[in-house]
Protein backbone atom coordinates (compact mmCIF):
# COMPACT_ATOMS: atom_id res chain seq x y z
CA UNK A 1 0.00 0.00 0.00
CA UNK A 2 0.75 3.38 -0.64
CA UNK A 3 1.44 5.75 1.74
CA UNK A 4 -0.50 9.19 2.36
CA UNK A 5 0.60 12.72 1.14
CA UNK A 6 2.23 14.55 4.11
CA UNK A 7 2.44 18.35 3.89
CA UNK A 8 6.49 18.35 4.09
CA UNK A 9 6.18 16.26 0.98
CA UNK A 10 7.78 18.10 -2.02
CA UNK A 11 6.51 17.25 -5.43
CA UNK A 12 7.17 17.60 -8.51
CA UNK A 13 6.02 17.20 -12.27
CA UNK A 14 7.49 14.62 -14.11
CA UNK A 15 9.09 14.76 -17.90
CA UNK A 16 5.78 13.58 -19.57
CA UNK A 17 3.32 15.81 -16.81
CA UNK A 18 3.48 19.01 -18.96
CA UNK A 19 0.80 22.23 -17.80
CA UNK A 20 -0.45 24.42 -20.58
CA UNK A 21 -3.37 26.70 -21.36
CA UNK A 22 -5.64 25.06 -24.24
CA UNK A 23 -6.85 28.44 -26.59
CA UNK A 24 -9.11 26.56 -28.02
CA UNK A 25 -11.58 25.46 -24.59
CA UNK A 26 -10.08 28.26 -22.86
CA UNK A 27 -9.08 26.17 -20.16
CA UNK A 28 -5.68 25.27 -18.42
CA UNK A 29 -4.86 21.63 -18.64
CA UNK A 30 -2.70 19.13 -17.43
CA UNK A 31 -1.50 16.71 -19.80
CA UNK A 32 0.04 13.16 -19.24
CA UNK A 33 0.17 9.62 -20.95
CA UNK A 34 -3.09 9.15 -22.49
CA UNK A 35 -5.01 11.40 -20.00
CA UNK A 36 -6.01 15.70 -20.11
CA UNK A 37 -6.73 16.51 -16.68
CA UNK A 38 -9.00 19.56 -16.81
CA UNK A 39 -7.84 22.49 -14.30
CA UNK A 40 -10.03 24.90 -12.73
CA UNK A 41 -8.25 28.32 -12.23
CA UNK A 42 -6.95 27.02 -8.48
CA UNK A 43 -5.99 23.94 -9.41
CA UNK A 44 -4.15 25.35 -12.51
CA UNK A 45 -2.52 27.45 -9.61
CA UNK A 46 -1.33 24.46 -7.18
CA UNK A 47 0.16 22.79 -10.16
CA UNK A 48 1.61 25.83 -10.80
CA UNK A 49 3.79 25.87 -6.97
CA UNK A 50 4.72 22.06 -7.88
CA UNK A 51 8.14 22.89 -8.66
CA UNK A 52 10.22 20.41 -6.47
CA UNK A 53 11.26 22.94 -4.20
CA UNK A 54 8.18 24.07 -2.36
CA UNK A 55 6.50 21.26 -0.17
CA UNK A 56 2.71 20.93 0.01
CA UNK A 57 2.86 23.21 3.48
CA UNK A 58 3.99 25.69 1.13
CA UNK A 59 1.63 25.23 -1.67
CA UNK A 60 -1.12 25.84 1.14
CA UNK A 61 0.38 29.05 2.46
CA UNK A 62 0.99 30.55 -0.74
CA UNK A 63 -2.98 29.76 -1.98
CA UNK A 64 -3.95 30.57 1.36
CA UNK A 65 -2.77 34.14 1.12
CA UNK A 66 -3.45 34.60 -2.62
CA UNK A 67 -7.34 33.51 -1.87
CA UNK A 68 -7.96 34.95 1.23
CA UNK A 69 -9.54 31.37 2.32
CA UNK A 70 -9.07 29.60 5.81
CA UNK A 71 -6.17 27.18 5.41
CA UNK A 72 -8.02 23.99 6.67
CA UNK A 73 -10.21 24.34 3.71
CA UNK A 74 -7.33 25.39 1.36
CA UNK A 75 -5.66 22.46 2.80
CA UNK A 76 -7.89 19.73 1.86
CA UNK A 77 -8.36 20.85 -2.17
CA UNK A 78 -5.06 20.60 -2.10
CA UNK A 79 -4.36 17.55 -0.42
CA UNK A 80 -7.32 15.82 -2.60
CA UNK A 81 -6.27 17.18 -5.90
CA UNK A 82 -2.08 16.54 -5.26
CA UNK A 83 -3.16 13.08 -3.78
CA UNK A 84 -5.27 12.03 -7.03
CA UNK A 85 -2.62 13.23 -9.22
CA UNK A 86 0.23 10.98 -7.35
CA UNK A 87 -2.14 7.85 -7.61
CA UNK A 88 -2.76 8.27 -11.17
CA UNK A 89 1.41 8.40 -11.49
CA UNK A 90 1.56 11.87 -13.38
CA UNK A 91 3.50 13.41 -9.99
CA UNK A 92 6.41 12.12 -8.26
CA UNK A 93 7.38 12.99 -4.85
CA UNK B 1 -19.40 25.82 -43.32
CA UNK B 2 -21.53 22.92 -41.91
CA UNK B 3 -24.36 25.47 -40.52
CA UNK B 4 -26.68 22.58 -39.54
CA UNK B 5 -24.48 20.96 -36.67
CA UNK B 6 -25.73 21.95 -33.11
CA UNK B 7 -22.24 22.26 -32.28
CA UNK B 8 -19.44 20.23 -33.28
CA UNK B 9 -16.74 19.44 -30.69
CA UNK B 10 -13.04 19.94 -31.36
CA UNK B 11 -11.30 16.99 -31.66
CA UNK B 12 -8.63 16.30 -28.89
CA UNK B 13 -6.46 13.56 -30.37
CA UNK B 14 -4.82 12.92 -33.23
CA UNK B 15 -3.94 9.22 -34.01
CA UNK B 16 -1.19 10.17 -36.85
CA UNK B 17 -0.04 6.25 -38.57
CA UNK B 18 3.16 7.33 -39.55
CA UNK B 19 3.74 4.25 -41.95
CA UNK B 20 2.46 0.63 -42.03
CA UNK B 21 5.70 -0.58 -42.54
CA UNK B 22 6.47 -2.73 -39.31
CA UNK B 23 9.14 -5.35 -38.38
CA UNK B 24 6.64 -7.58 -36.39
CA UNK B 25 3.48 -9.42 -38.00
CA UNK B 26 1.17 -9.07 -34.97
CA UNK B 27 -1.76 -11.86 -35.74
CA UNK B 28 -3.89 -8.92 -34.17
CA UNK B 29 -3.28 -5.91 -35.86
CA UNK B 30 -5.48 -3.28 -36.30
CA UNK B 31 -3.92 -2.04 -39.27
CA UNK B 32 -6.49 -2.90 -42.34
CA UNK B 33 -5.69 -6.00 -44.22
CA UNK B 34 -4.75 -4.26 -47.08
CA UNK B 35 -1.13 -2.29 -46.15
CA UNK B 36 -0.29 1.21 -47.62
CA UNK B 37 2.78 0.98 -49.38
CA UNK B 38 5.98 3.05 -48.70
CA UNK B 39 5.86 4.43 -52.29
CA UNK B 40 2.19 6.24 -51.05
CA UNK B 41 3.22 7.57 -47.77
CA UNK B 42 2.52 11.26 -46.63
CA UNK B 43 6.00 13.41 -46.96
CA UNK B 44 7.45 15.56 -43.78
CA UNK B 45 5.96 19.00 -45.03
CA UNK B 46 2.76 16.84 -45.18
CA UNK B 47 2.75 15.90 -41.58
CA UNK B 48 3.97 18.96 -40.63
CA UNK B 49 1.15 20.99 -41.72
CA UNK B 50 -1.36 18.04 -40.47
CA UNK B 51 0.31 18.50 -37.30
CA UNK B 52 0.12 22.21 -37.16
CA UNK B 53 -3.77 22.41 -38.50
CA UNK B 54 -4.34 19.56 -35.70
CA UNK B 55 -3.17 21.72 -32.83
CA UNK B 56 -5.12 25.08 -34.28
CA UNK B 57 -8.28 22.87 -34.02
CA UNK B 58 -7.66 22.14 -30.40
CA UNK B 59 -5.94 18.66 -30.51
CA UNK B 60 -3.70 18.06 -27.77
CA UNK B 61 -2.12 14.44 -27.70
CA UNK B 62 -0.81 12.99 -31.10
CA UNK B 63 -0.26 9.56 -30.94
CA UNK B 64 2.61 8.54 -33.26
CA UNK B 65 1.79 5.29 -34.28
CA UNK B 66 1.97 2.42 -37.34
CA UNK B 67 3.32 0.46 -37.80
CA UNK B 68 6.67 1.01 -36.36
CA UNK B 69 6.57 5.02 -36.45
CA UNK B 70 10.77 5.17 -35.66
CA UNK B 71 11.49 3.60 -39.36
CA UNK B 72 10.44 7.09 -40.42
CA UNK B 73 13.60 8.55 -41.31
CA UNK B 74 12.30 12.23 -40.18
CA UNK B 75 10.37 10.75 -37.05
CA UNK B 76 12.84 12.75 -34.96
CA UNK B 77 11.40 16.54 -37.17
CA UNK B 78 8.06 14.85 -36.67
CA UNK B 79 7.94 14.76 -32.84
CA UNK B 80 10.15 18.34 -33.32
CA UNK B 81 7.02 19.93 -34.37
CA UNK B 82 4.68 18.26 -31.90
CA UNK B 83 6.73 19.86 -29.23
CA UNK B 84 6.57 23.33 -31.38
CA UNK B 85 2.99 23.02 -31.99
CA UNK B 86 2.33 22.37 -28.12
CA UNK B 87 1.03 19.04 -28.88
CA UNK B 88 1.70 16.16 -26.48
CA UNK B 89 3.38 13.40 -28.15
CA UNK B 90 3.00 9.94 -27.36
CA UNK B 91 5.20 7.67 -29.52
CA UNK B 92 3.59 4.13 -29.79
CA UNK B 93 6.47 1.89 -30.82
CA UNK B 94 7.07 -1.63 -30.89
CA UNK B 95 10.91 -0.82 -29.35
CA UNK B 96 12.90 -3.49 -31.89
CA UNK B 97 14.99 -2.53 -35.46
CA UNK B 98 16.70 0.43 -35.29
CA UNK B 99 13.96 2.09 -32.28
CA UNK B 100 16.30 2.00 -29.42
CA UNK B 101 19.60 4.04 -31.95
CA UNK B 102 16.82 6.91 -32.10
CA UNK B 103 15.58 7.19 -29.01
CA UNK B 104 17.87 10.00 -27.40
CA UNK B 105 17.44 12.19 -30.20
CA UNK B 106 13.72 11.67 -30.24
CA UNK B 107 14.08 12.75 -26.22
CA UNK B 108 15.82 15.64 -27.37
CA UNK B 109 13.31 16.44 -29.94
CA UNK B 110 11.08 16.95 -26.94
CA UNK B 111 9.17 13.28 -27.09
CA UNK B 112 6.45 13.61 -23.62
CA UNK B 113 6.03 9.78 -23.56
CA UNK B 114 6.64 6.23 -24.84
CA UNK B 115 4.00 3.37 -25.54
CA UNK B 116 6.31 0.15 -25.79
CA UNK B 117 4.26 -2.92 -26.81
CA UNK B 118 5.23 -6.61 -25.50
CA UNK B 119 3.72 -9.42 -27.31
CA UNK B 120 4.54 -11.83 -24.63
CA UNK B 121 6.56 -12.21 -21.29
CA UNK B 122 7.91 -15.43 -22.22
CA UNK B 123 10.71 -14.93 -24.95
CA UNK B 124 9.27 -17.85 -26.99
CA UNK B 125 5.95 -16.84 -26.62
CA UNK B 126 6.19 -13.30 -27.48
CA UNK B 127 7.97 -14.34 -30.80
CA UNK B 128 5.88 -16.71 -32.04
CA UNK B 129 3.04 -14.18 -31.43
CA UNK B 130 5.34 -11.27 -33.06
CA UNK B 131 6.29 -13.54 -36.02
CA UNK B 132 9.96 -11.92 -35.36
CA UNK B 133 12.66 -13.32 -33.50
CA UNK B 134 15.06 -11.57 -31.25
CA UNK B 135 12.44 -8.93 -30.50
CA UNK B 136 12.14 -9.48 -26.35
CA UNK B 137 16.00 -8.82 -25.87
CA UNK B 138 15.45 -5.35 -28.00
CA UNK B 139 12.46 -4.20 -26.37
CA UNK B 140 14.29 -4.97 -23.05
CA UNK B 141 16.72 -2.51 -23.99
CA UNK B 142 14.57 -0.27 -25.40
CA UNK B 143 12.56 0.24 -21.87
CA UNK B 144 15.81 0.44 -19.95
CA UNK B 145 17.07 3.55 -22.17
CA UNK B 146 13.21 4.85 -22.00
CA UNK B 147 13.42 5.32 -17.74
CA UNK B 148 17.36 6.06 -18.29
CA UNK B 149 16.15 9.21 -20.22
CA UNK B 150 13.42 10.04 -17.88
CA UNK B 151 10.72 9.46 -20.00
CA UNK B 152 7.46 7.88 -19.04
CA UNK B 153 7.08 4.80 -20.26
CA UNK B 154 3.60 2.70 -20.80
CA UNK B 155 3.66 -1.19 -21.56
CA UNK B 156 1.30 -2.23 -23.72
CA UNK B 157 -0.18 -5.81 -24.10
CA UNK B 158 -2.70 -6.92 -25.98
CA UNK B 159 -4.42 -9.84 -24.74
CA UNK B 160 -5.96 -12.86 -26.52
CA UNK B 161 -5.84 -16.56 -25.70
CA UNK B 162 -2.09 -17.15 -26.38
CA UNK B 163 -1.35 -14.65 -23.86
CA UNK B 164 -4.03 -14.42 -21.02
CA UNK B 165 -1.78 -16.68 -18.67
CA UNK B 166 0.89 -13.90 -18.46
CA UNK B 167 -1.65 -11.17 -17.43
CA UNK B 168 0.73 -11.60 -13.43
CA UNK B 169 3.86 -11.58 -15.35
CA UNK B 170 2.81 -8.38 -17.41
CA UNK B 171 2.34 -6.78 -14.44
CA UNK B 172 5.66 -8.20 -12.77
CA UNK B 173 7.12 -6.98 -16.29
CA UNK B 174 6.33 -2.98 -15.83
CA UNK B 175 7.18 -3.14 -12.44
CA UNK B 176 10.58 -4.69 -12.98
CA UNK B 177 11.10 -2.10 -15.58
CA UNK B 178 10.18 1.25 -13.96
CA UNK B 179 6.63 1.37 -16.03
CA UNK B 180 4.57 4.45 -14.77
CA UNK B 181 1.54 2.90 -16.99
CA UNK B 182 0.47 -0.44 -18.03
CA UNK B 183 -2.31 -1.36 -20.68
CA UNK B 184 -4.12 -4.28 -20.55
CA UNK B 185 -5.96 -4.59 -23.85
CA UNK B 186 -7.67 -7.07 -24.69
CA UNK B 187 -8.07 -7.78 -28.36
CA UNK B 188 -10.72 -5.75 -30.64
CA UNK B 189 -11.71 -7.83 -33.53
CA UNK B 190 -11.09 -5.27 -36.17
CA UNK B 191 -8.44 -6.00 -39.16
CA UNK B 192 -5.94 -8.46 -38.22
CA UNK B 193 -7.81 -9.60 -35.42
CA UNK B 194 -10.84 -10.44 -37.21
CA UNK B 195 -9.49 -12.73 -39.46
CA UNK B 196 -7.58 -14.69 -36.72
CA UNK B 197 -10.14 -14.24 -34.41
CA UNK B 198 -11.14 -17.84 -33.76
CA UNK B 199 -6.97 -18.41 -32.71
CA UNK B 200 -7.23 -15.11 -30.51
CA UNK B 201 -10.71 -15.54 -28.67
CA UNK B 202 -9.80 -16.37 -24.89
CA UNK B 203 -12.56 -18.38 -22.98
CA UNK B 204 -14.84 -16.65 -20.46
CA UNK B 205 -13.63 -18.24 -17.57
CA UNK B 206 -10.35 -17.40 -18.67
CA UNK B 207 -10.88 -13.37 -19.32
CA UNK B 208 -12.95 -13.36 -15.71
CA UNK B 209 -9.80 -14.38 -14.16
CA UNK B 210 -7.71 -11.93 -15.86
CA UNK B 211 -9.65 -9.02 -14.53
CA UNK B 212 -9.22 -10.42 -11.04
CA UNK B 213 -5.64 -10.43 -11.25
CA UNK B 214 -5.80 -6.78 -12.99
CA UNK B 215 -8.71 -5.44 -10.34
CA UNK B 216 -5.73 -7.06 -7.43
CA UNK B 217 -2.58 -5.87 -8.33
CA UNK B 218 -4.36 -2.09 -9.08
CA UNK B 219 -4.97 -1.95 -5.28
CA UNK B 220 -1.28 -3.37 -4.11
CA UNK B 221 0.10 -1.33 -6.33
CA UNK B 222 -1.54 2.10 -6.58
CA UNK B 223 0.89 4.95 -6.69
CA UNK B 224 3.48 3.03 -8.40
CA UNK B 225 1.72 1.60 -11.13
CA UNK B 226 -1.15 3.15 -13.04
CA UNK B 227 -2.96 0.09 -14.83
CA UNK B 228 -5.70 0.82 -17.43
CA UNK B 229 -7.99 -2.42 -18.59
CA UNK B 230 -9.64 -2.68 -21.85
CA UNK B 231 -11.80 -5.47 -21.19
CA UNK B 232 -13.08 -7.63 -24.21
CA UNK B 233 -16.04 -6.21 -25.72
CA UNK B 234 -17.16 -9.90 -27.15
CA UNK B 235 -18.38 -10.78 -22.92
CA UNK B 236 -19.79 -7.16 -22.29
CA UNK B 237 -23.00 -6.11 -21.35
CA UNK B 238 -22.68 -2.41 -23.35
CA UNK B 239 -20.45 -1.38 -25.56
CA UNK B 240 -17.75 0.70 -25.47
CA UNK B 241 -17.98 3.97 -26.54
CA UNK B 242 -16.15 3.91 -29.98
CA UNK B 243 -12.72 6.27 -30.35
CA UNK B 244 -15.48 8.46 -27.35
CA UNK B 245 -17.87 8.73 -30.47
CA UNK B 246 -17.73 8.99 -33.95
CA UNK B 247 -16.06 12.28 -34.87
CA UNK B 248 -16.25 13.98 -31.42
CA UNK B 249 -12.91 12.96 -30.00
CA UNK B 250 -10.22 11.36 -32.47
CA UNK B 251 -9.09 11.88 -35.93
CA UNK B 252 -7.05 9.53 -37.42
CA UNK B 253 -4.79 10.17 -40.61
CA UNK B 254 -3.67 7.01 -42.64
CA UNK B 255 -0.03 6.70 -44.28
CA UNK B 256 -0.94 8.22 -47.31
CA UNK B 257 -3.38 11.11 -45.66
CA UNK B 258 -6.66 9.30 -45.54
CA UNK B 259 -8.51 10.84 -42.50
CA UNK B 260 -10.74 8.38 -40.38
CA UNK B 261 -12.97 8.72 -37.80
CA UNK B 262 -11.80 5.32 -36.04
CA UNK B 263 -8.54 3.71 -37.56
CA UNK B 264 -11.20 0.60 -38.69
CA UNK B 265 -13.84 2.93 -40.45
CA UNK B 266 -12.58 1.88 -43.95
CA UNK B 267 -14.05 -1.79 -43.14
CA UNK B 268 -17.53 0.36 -43.74
CA UNK B 269 -18.23 0.08 -47.48
CA UNK B 270 -19.90 3.23 -49.16
CA UNK B 271 -17.89 5.69 -46.99
CA UNK B 272 -16.51 9.00 -48.45
CA UNK B 273 -12.93 9.84 -46.79
CA UNK B 274 -11.27 13.12 -47.58
CA UNK B 275 -7.18 13.23 -47.96
CA UNK B 276 -5.12 15.71 -46.40
CA UNK B 277 -3.41 16.10 -49.91
CA UNK B 278 -6.44 17.41 -50.70
CA UNK B 279 -8.07 19.58 -47.70
CA UNK B 280 -7.31 20.65 -44.55
CA UNK B 281 -7.99 18.97 -41.36
CA UNK B 282 -10.11 21.80 -40.51
CA UNK B 283 -12.16 21.20 -43.22
CA UNK B 284 -12.30 17.46 -43.04
CA UNK B 285 -13.00 17.17 -39.64
CA UNK B 286 -16.35 19.62 -39.85
CA UNK B 287 -16.94 18.57 -43.46
CA UNK B 288 -16.01 15.19 -44.41
CA UNK B 289 -18.72 12.86 -45.60
CA UNK B 290 -17.47 10.21 -43.56
CA UNK B 291 -17.28 11.88 -40.33
CA UNK B 292 -20.73 13.27 -41.15
CA UNK B 293 -22.03 9.62 -41.76
CA UNK B 294 -22.51 9.10 -37.80
CA UNK B 295 -21.65 12.00 -35.74
CA UNK B 296 -24.11 12.70 -33.28
CA UNK B 297 -27.43 10.73 -32.95
CA UNK B 298 -29.72 11.62 -35.90
CA UNK B 299 -28.13 8.38 -38.12
CA UNK B 300 -29.59 5.88 -35.14
CA UNK B 301 -31.93 3.07 -35.10
CA UNK B 302 -33.80 1.80 -32.47
CA UNK B 303 -33.09 0.07 -30.49
CA UNK B 304 -30.33 2.68 -29.99
CA UNK B 305 -32.72 6.10 -31.26
CA UNK B 306 -34.86 6.03 -27.53
CA UNK B 307 -32.28 4.73 -25.34
CA UNK B 308 -31.07 6.96 -22.74
CA UNK B 309 -27.94 5.84 -23.36
CA UNK B 310 -27.23 6.87 -26.47
CA UNK B 311 -24.83 10.36 -25.68
CA UNK B 312 -23.03 7.90 -23.64
CA UNK B 313 -21.90 5.06 -25.64
CA UNK B 314 -23.06 6.89 -29.13
CA UNK B 315 -24.52 3.23 -30.16
CA UNK B 316 -20.77 1.84 -29.87
CA UNK B 317 -18.76 0.74 -32.67
CA UNK B 318 -19.95 1.12 -36.29
CA UNK B 319 -17.22 -1.24 -37.62
CA UNK B 320 -17.81 -3.82 -35.36
CA UNK B 321 -21.88 -3.47 -36.12
CA UNK B 322 -20.95 -3.68 -39.88
CA UNK B 323 -18.82 -7.14 -39.45
CA UNK B 324 -21.60 -8.55 -37.31
CA UNK B 325 -24.78 -7.58 -38.63
CA UNK B 326 -23.84 -6.87 -42.16
CA UNK B 327 -25.39 -3.23 -40.92
CA UNK B 328 -22.97 -0.09 -39.84
CA UNK B 329 -26.04 1.66 -38.57
CA UNK B 330 -27.54 -1.11 -36.43
CA UNK B 331 -26.96 -1.32 -32.71
CA UNK B 332 -23.62 -2.47 -31.43
CA UNK B 333 -24.27 -6.30 -31.23
CA UNK B 334 -21.88 -6.26 -28.08
CA UNK B 335 -25.20 -4.29 -26.96
CA UNK B 336 -27.77 -6.41 -24.69
CA UNK B 337 -30.02 -4.48 -26.31
CA UNK B 338 -28.88 -5.70 -29.75
CA UNK B 339 -31.44 -8.43 -31.42
CA UNK B 340 -27.66 -10.03 -32.06
CA UNK B 341 -26.70 -9.99 -28.71
CA UNK B 342 -27.15 -13.82 -27.89
CA UNK B 343 -25.28 -14.92 -31.17
CA UNK B 344 -22.19 -13.27 -30.65
CA UNK B 345 -21.94 -14.59 -27.30
CA UNK B 346 -22.77 -17.67 -28.28
CA UNK B 347 -20.00 -17.03 -31.12
CA UNK B 348 -17.24 -15.63 -28.84
CA UNK B 349 -17.80 -18.84 -26.45
CA UNK B 350 -17.77 -21.60 -29.83
CA UNK B 351 -14.82 -19.69 -30.79
CA UNK B 352 -12.94 -19.74 -27.78
CA UNK B 353 -13.32 -23.13 -27.10
CA UNK B 354 -11.17 -24.12 -30.41
CA UNK B 355 -8.76 -25.85 -28.50
CA UNK B 356 -5.79 -27.01 -31.16
CA UNK B 357 -2.72 -24.87 -31.12
CA UNK B 358 -3.59 -21.64 -32.85
CA UNK B 359 -2.51 -20.88 -36.33
CA UNK B 360 -2.36 -17.40 -37.01
CA UNK B 361 -2.43 -15.76 -40.43
CA UNK B 362 0.35 -13.44 -39.67
CA UNK B 363 -0.15 -9.85 -40.67
CA UNK B 364 2.01 -8.76 -43.94
CA UNK B 365 1.74 -7.21 -47.19
CA UNK B 366 0.57 -9.38 -49.02
CA UNK B 367 -1.44 -12.30 -48.20
CA UNK B 368 0.10 -14.79 -50.07
CA UNK B 369 1.95 -16.56 -47.17
CA UNK B 370 -0.73 -17.46 -45.40
CA UNK B 371 -0.55 -20.59 -44.02
CA UNK B 372 -2.52 -23.44 -45.06
CA UNK B 373 -3.83 -24.47 -42.23
CA UNK B 374 -5.17 -21.38 -40.67
CA UNK B 375 -8.20 -20.90 -39.51
CA UNK B 376 -11.20 -19.53 -41.70
CA UNK B 377 -11.67 -15.91 -41.19
CA UNK B 378 -14.71 -15.88 -39.36
CA UNK B 379 -16.03 -12.63 -39.83
CA UNK B 380 -19.49 -13.95 -40.72
CA UNK B 381 -22.38 -14.33 -38.94
CA UNK B 382 -25.04 -12.82 -40.78
S1 LIG C 1 0.36 -4.60 -33.75
FE1 LIG C 1 2.32 -5.65 -34.13
S2 LIG C 1 2.41 -5.78 -36.39
FE2 LIG C 1 0.84 -4.24 -35.92
S3 LIG C 1 1.93 -2.32 -35.96
FE3 LIG C 1 1.91 -3.01 -33.83
S4 LIG C 1 3.85 -4.14 -33.57
FE4 LIG C 1 3.50 -3.93 -35.79
S1 LIG D 1 -29.22 0.50 -27.33
FE1 LIG D 1 -27.65 1.73 -28.35
S2 LIG D 1 -27.44 3.57 -27.11
FE2 LIG D 1 -28.54 2.05 -25.86
S3 LIG D 1 -26.95 1.01 -24.65
FE3 LIG D 1 -27.24 -0.19 -26.52
S4 LIG D 1 -25.75 0.61 -27.98
FE4 LIG D 1 -25.92 2.12 -26.33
Amino acid sequence: MRELLRLDDVLRLPRGSRLRFDDVRGTHVLLAPERTFDLDAVAADVLGFVDGIRSVDDIVTALAEKYVEDRGVIERDVIDLLDELLRKRVLDR
Amino acid sequence: MNASAPELPAPIGLLAELTHRCQLRCPYCSNPLELDKRSGELDTATWRRVLSEAAALGVLHVHLSGGEPTIRTDIVEIIAHCARTGLYSNLITSGVGGALEKLNALADAGLDHVQLSFQAVDKANAERIGGFVNAQAQKMAFAGRVTALGLPLTLNAVIHRGNIDEVDRFIDLAVALGARRLEVAHTQYYGWASMNRAALMPTKADVDRSIQIVETARKALEGRLLIDLVVPDYYATYPKACVGGWGRRLINVTPSGRVLPCHAAETIQGLEFWSVRDRTLADIWTSSPAFMAYRGTDWMLEPCRSCDRKERDWGGCRCQALALTGDASATDPVCVYSPYHARIKTLAAAEASVNAKSTYVYRSFSLGDRPASAGSPAGDVS
